[in-house]
């Protein structure tokens, strides 16, 4: 294998940088242990791309431009099932055609993580200007039930941070990790911190500790995760993306459906508290409050001092993490405030999750920006105004 | 021959059992399919090989042919539809002592995978690919493929086809294989033989194998029974290693050009590649 440190440069560049969330991301999966990374040019992600394909081989990895994203995303599947930790980027149209196969990589556990780096659709529509319009598809977008990982930054720095927790997620759960960025977030410089090697927690998929003439490469452990073995040691895996039984056999009938389905979403749905991430801003005396996520928080969040300063109590939820849906928090959130906005990129995706997680319990407002334009806090505030 | 005869035991074994997943046979394969064959050679070819079993990876696609890799006991990974090759891609370069086998359909690997495969034999990927090709999409009901011949019937073809077929050797040749042999399923010592020097290829070797099936392509085509197709197969084949690839399109009153079509050395595979970039990064300050 590879992964062995021989080589000069190291897999973290601790360090002060001034830089753009596209490098911090790259760097990030490469101070997380990433070894392999495929993937297709697209705007606005490509400097992820540029930048592995400087940074892997000198840390022995690999590097691998692909014909297009199928290839892209199975590729890291298939590095995965070899022993690497990999990933791939692209944005919207991408995605859209990875999401066949991040379907197979829920159905075989196999961790990898996928950045989208958002821009305006759909189609085609804005490649070089923000979008926040993917939030649907990373939870729906492949066909079948499953319980997918997002997370969401909003700044270079954790562009940097969040593709480290992408990583341990995926390789913690064995799933497909999304980290959904934004054009802004991708391509603004800011101040970026690399900490210390001691200060970097890496998590690694969880081995079998049984000879392989006992090891049923999918017979999960009391937390509902099966130790995972890759190729080369032994164990003579078997995987497939049909419906498998604790052998990874296929077994095609509703009974095997139903044990297999059942746990690979609850792996998610019974740890989400473990998983789900907010950070709560001035939320304790607020009457009103904001939900936002991305690059559109930190709008948000100038809007909470503004509005404060106008002496209306604002408070902010960011949703670090979007899927699995903090739904609870949102419901308490609910009791306590008059009327909460969500200030988003998109025609209502995330305003459409709080109003089924509020139940009614108080009045919620989108504030919808189609794509190519960010929302000032200035704009936040007057719609805020408007409803008093 | 002489005249002596053989002994016959009654046996539930088979001397590749061990190769086999258990529990997994009976296979899904019809009565005068030739998959099983073609399983069997397979076998016998990685366990002449100079690999570890370990060592060696089994991937597929979707199809009939895409099932093999599931019976096969080793690493074995059956993946999704055309995308069987940049699984691979993944899976070998992460380890070079890898030897990753890619056995899929003619649907799988030219139709929806077509694009990955051509760029897989451009930059030599190091993967050895068979396509067992059975001239239509077998697993579904016997749709018209990319390798249908003009007046072949199929379901989605009830008037006949009319689309030309892909001739399979040239374009493997054209995009850059290293190693491009085509036999028929009849054809079971150079099938075998053609396996053994494909896994022992650096870079991107591949063998087209022409397979039998009766039930979804014969039952149409005048060629109902297994046994049919394999002696259509030795009727009308001509073996000509020396052939050019532009020469060996198969229509249906072509005859069937089979041999080895290409075996070159001195090609640096994908691999080879991806640890050469790797040196020159290390080298650098």
């Amino acid at each position: 294998m590879m992964s062995k440190k021989e080589s000069k440069f190291p897999e973290i560049d601790t360090g002060e940088y001034f830089t753009t969330g596209n490098h911090a991301a790259a760097e990030g999966a490469l101070s997380a242990g990433c070894k392999f990374f495929g993937g297709y040019p697209i705007t606005p992600s490509s400097e992820i791309a540029e930048h592995m394909s400087f940074r892997l081989p000198q840390v022995k990895g690999h590097f691998v431009q692909f014909e297009d994203e199928i290839a892209s995303i199975i590729g890291i599947i298939g590095a995965s099932w070899g022993g690497a930790k990999s990933m791939t980027a692209t944005s919207g149209p991408g995605y859209s055609l990875m999401v066949e196969n991040i379907g197979l990589g829920m159905m075989t556990e196999t961790p990898c993580v996928i950045i989208n780096v958002q821009r305006g659709g759909p189609s085609t529509g804005l490649p070089t200007l923000v979008g926040q319009q993917d939030i649907m598809q990373t939870k729906w977008g492949s066909h079948g039930d499953f319980e997918p990982i997002v997370l969401c930054p909003n700044s270079v720095q954790e562009c940097y941070n969040l593709t480290i927790e992408a990583f341990n997620y995926a390789e913690q759960y064995r799933v497909p990790v999304t980290l959904l960025m934004d054009e802004t977030l991708g391509h603004m410089s800011e101040k970026l911190v690399i900490p210390d090697e001691s200060k970097v927690k890496r998590i690694d998929r969880k081995k079998p500790t049984v000879p392989p003439e006992e090891y049923l490469p999918y017979k999960a452990d009391e937390d509902m995760i099966p130790p995972m073995a890759v190729a080369g040691e032994g164990y003579k895996v078997m995987v497939t993306g049909l419906t498998h039984d604790e052998r990874g056999y296929p077994v095609l009938n509703a009974e095997t459906q139903e044990k297999l389905v059942r746990r690979i979403n609850d792996k998610i749905r019974l740890n989400k508290d473990k998983i789900i991430r907010v950070e709560e801003y001035k939320l304790d005396d607020a009457e009103i409050a904001l939900i936002a996520f991305g690059s559109t928080a930190r709008a948000a969040k100038g809007a909470v001092n503004k509005a404060r300063k106008k002496g209306i109590k604002v408070g902010l939820l960011r949703l670090v993490t979007i899927w699995p849906f903090p739904d609870e928090m949102i419901a308490k959130l609910a009791k306590n405030v008059k009327k909460i906005y969500i200030p988003e990129i998109n025609y209502g995706q995330v305003t459409r999750e709080v109003q089924r997680a509020v139940q009614g319990k108080t009045k919620v407002e989108g504030l919808f920006l189609l794509g190519g334009a960010m929302h000032t806090p200035e704009q936040i505030v007057e719609e805020i105004e408007k409803g008093l | 021959m002489t005249e002596e005869k053989m002994e016959l035991k009654e046996s539930h074994e088979h001397p590749l059992d061990e190769y086999l997943r258990e529990g997994r046979i009976p296979h899904i394969f019809c009565p005068g399919c030739s998959l099983g064959t073609i399983t069997n050679l397979l076998v016998e070819a990685i366990i002449e090989s100079d690999y570890d079993p370990k060592d060696v990876c089994v991937v597929s696609g979707i199809g009939c042919t895409g099932r093999i890799a599931g019976y096969l006991n080793f690493d074995s990974f059956h993946t999704t539809h055309g995308r069987a090759i940049p699984f691979s891609i993944g899976l070998s370069v992460t380890n070079p002592n890898r030897k990753v086998i890619v056995i899929s359909g003619d649907g799988d690997l030219f139709a929806i995978g077509g694009n990955h495969i051509i760029h897989a034999a451009r930059r030599n990927a190091n993967l050895t690919v068979i396509c067992v090709n059975n001239f239509n999409y077998g697993m579904t009901g016997g749709q018209a493929g990319p390798t249908s011949y003009p007046g072949q019937v199929q379901t989605t073809a009830p008037y006949g086809s009319q689309d030309e077929p892909f001739n399979i050797p040239d374009l493997m040749k054209t995009c850059g294989a290293s190693y491009v042999a085509r036999w028929t399923a009849l054809d079971v010592r150079r099938v075998k033989e053609a396996f053994s020097e494909a896994i022992a290829k650096n870079g991107f070797s591949f063998v087209e194998v022409l397979g039998s099936c009766p039930t979804t392509f014969g039952r149409r085509n005048q060629l109902a029974e297994g046994k049919k197709i394999l002696e259509f197969f030795r009727e009308n084949t001509i073996l000509n290693h020396d052939a050019d690839t532009k020469d060996v399109l198969i229509h249906k009153d072509s005859p069937i050009i089979v041999g080895k079509f290409v075996d070159l050395d001195d090609k640096p595979s994908l691999t080879d590649n991806l640890l050469k970039i790797q040196r020159v990064a290390q080298a650098k300050k």
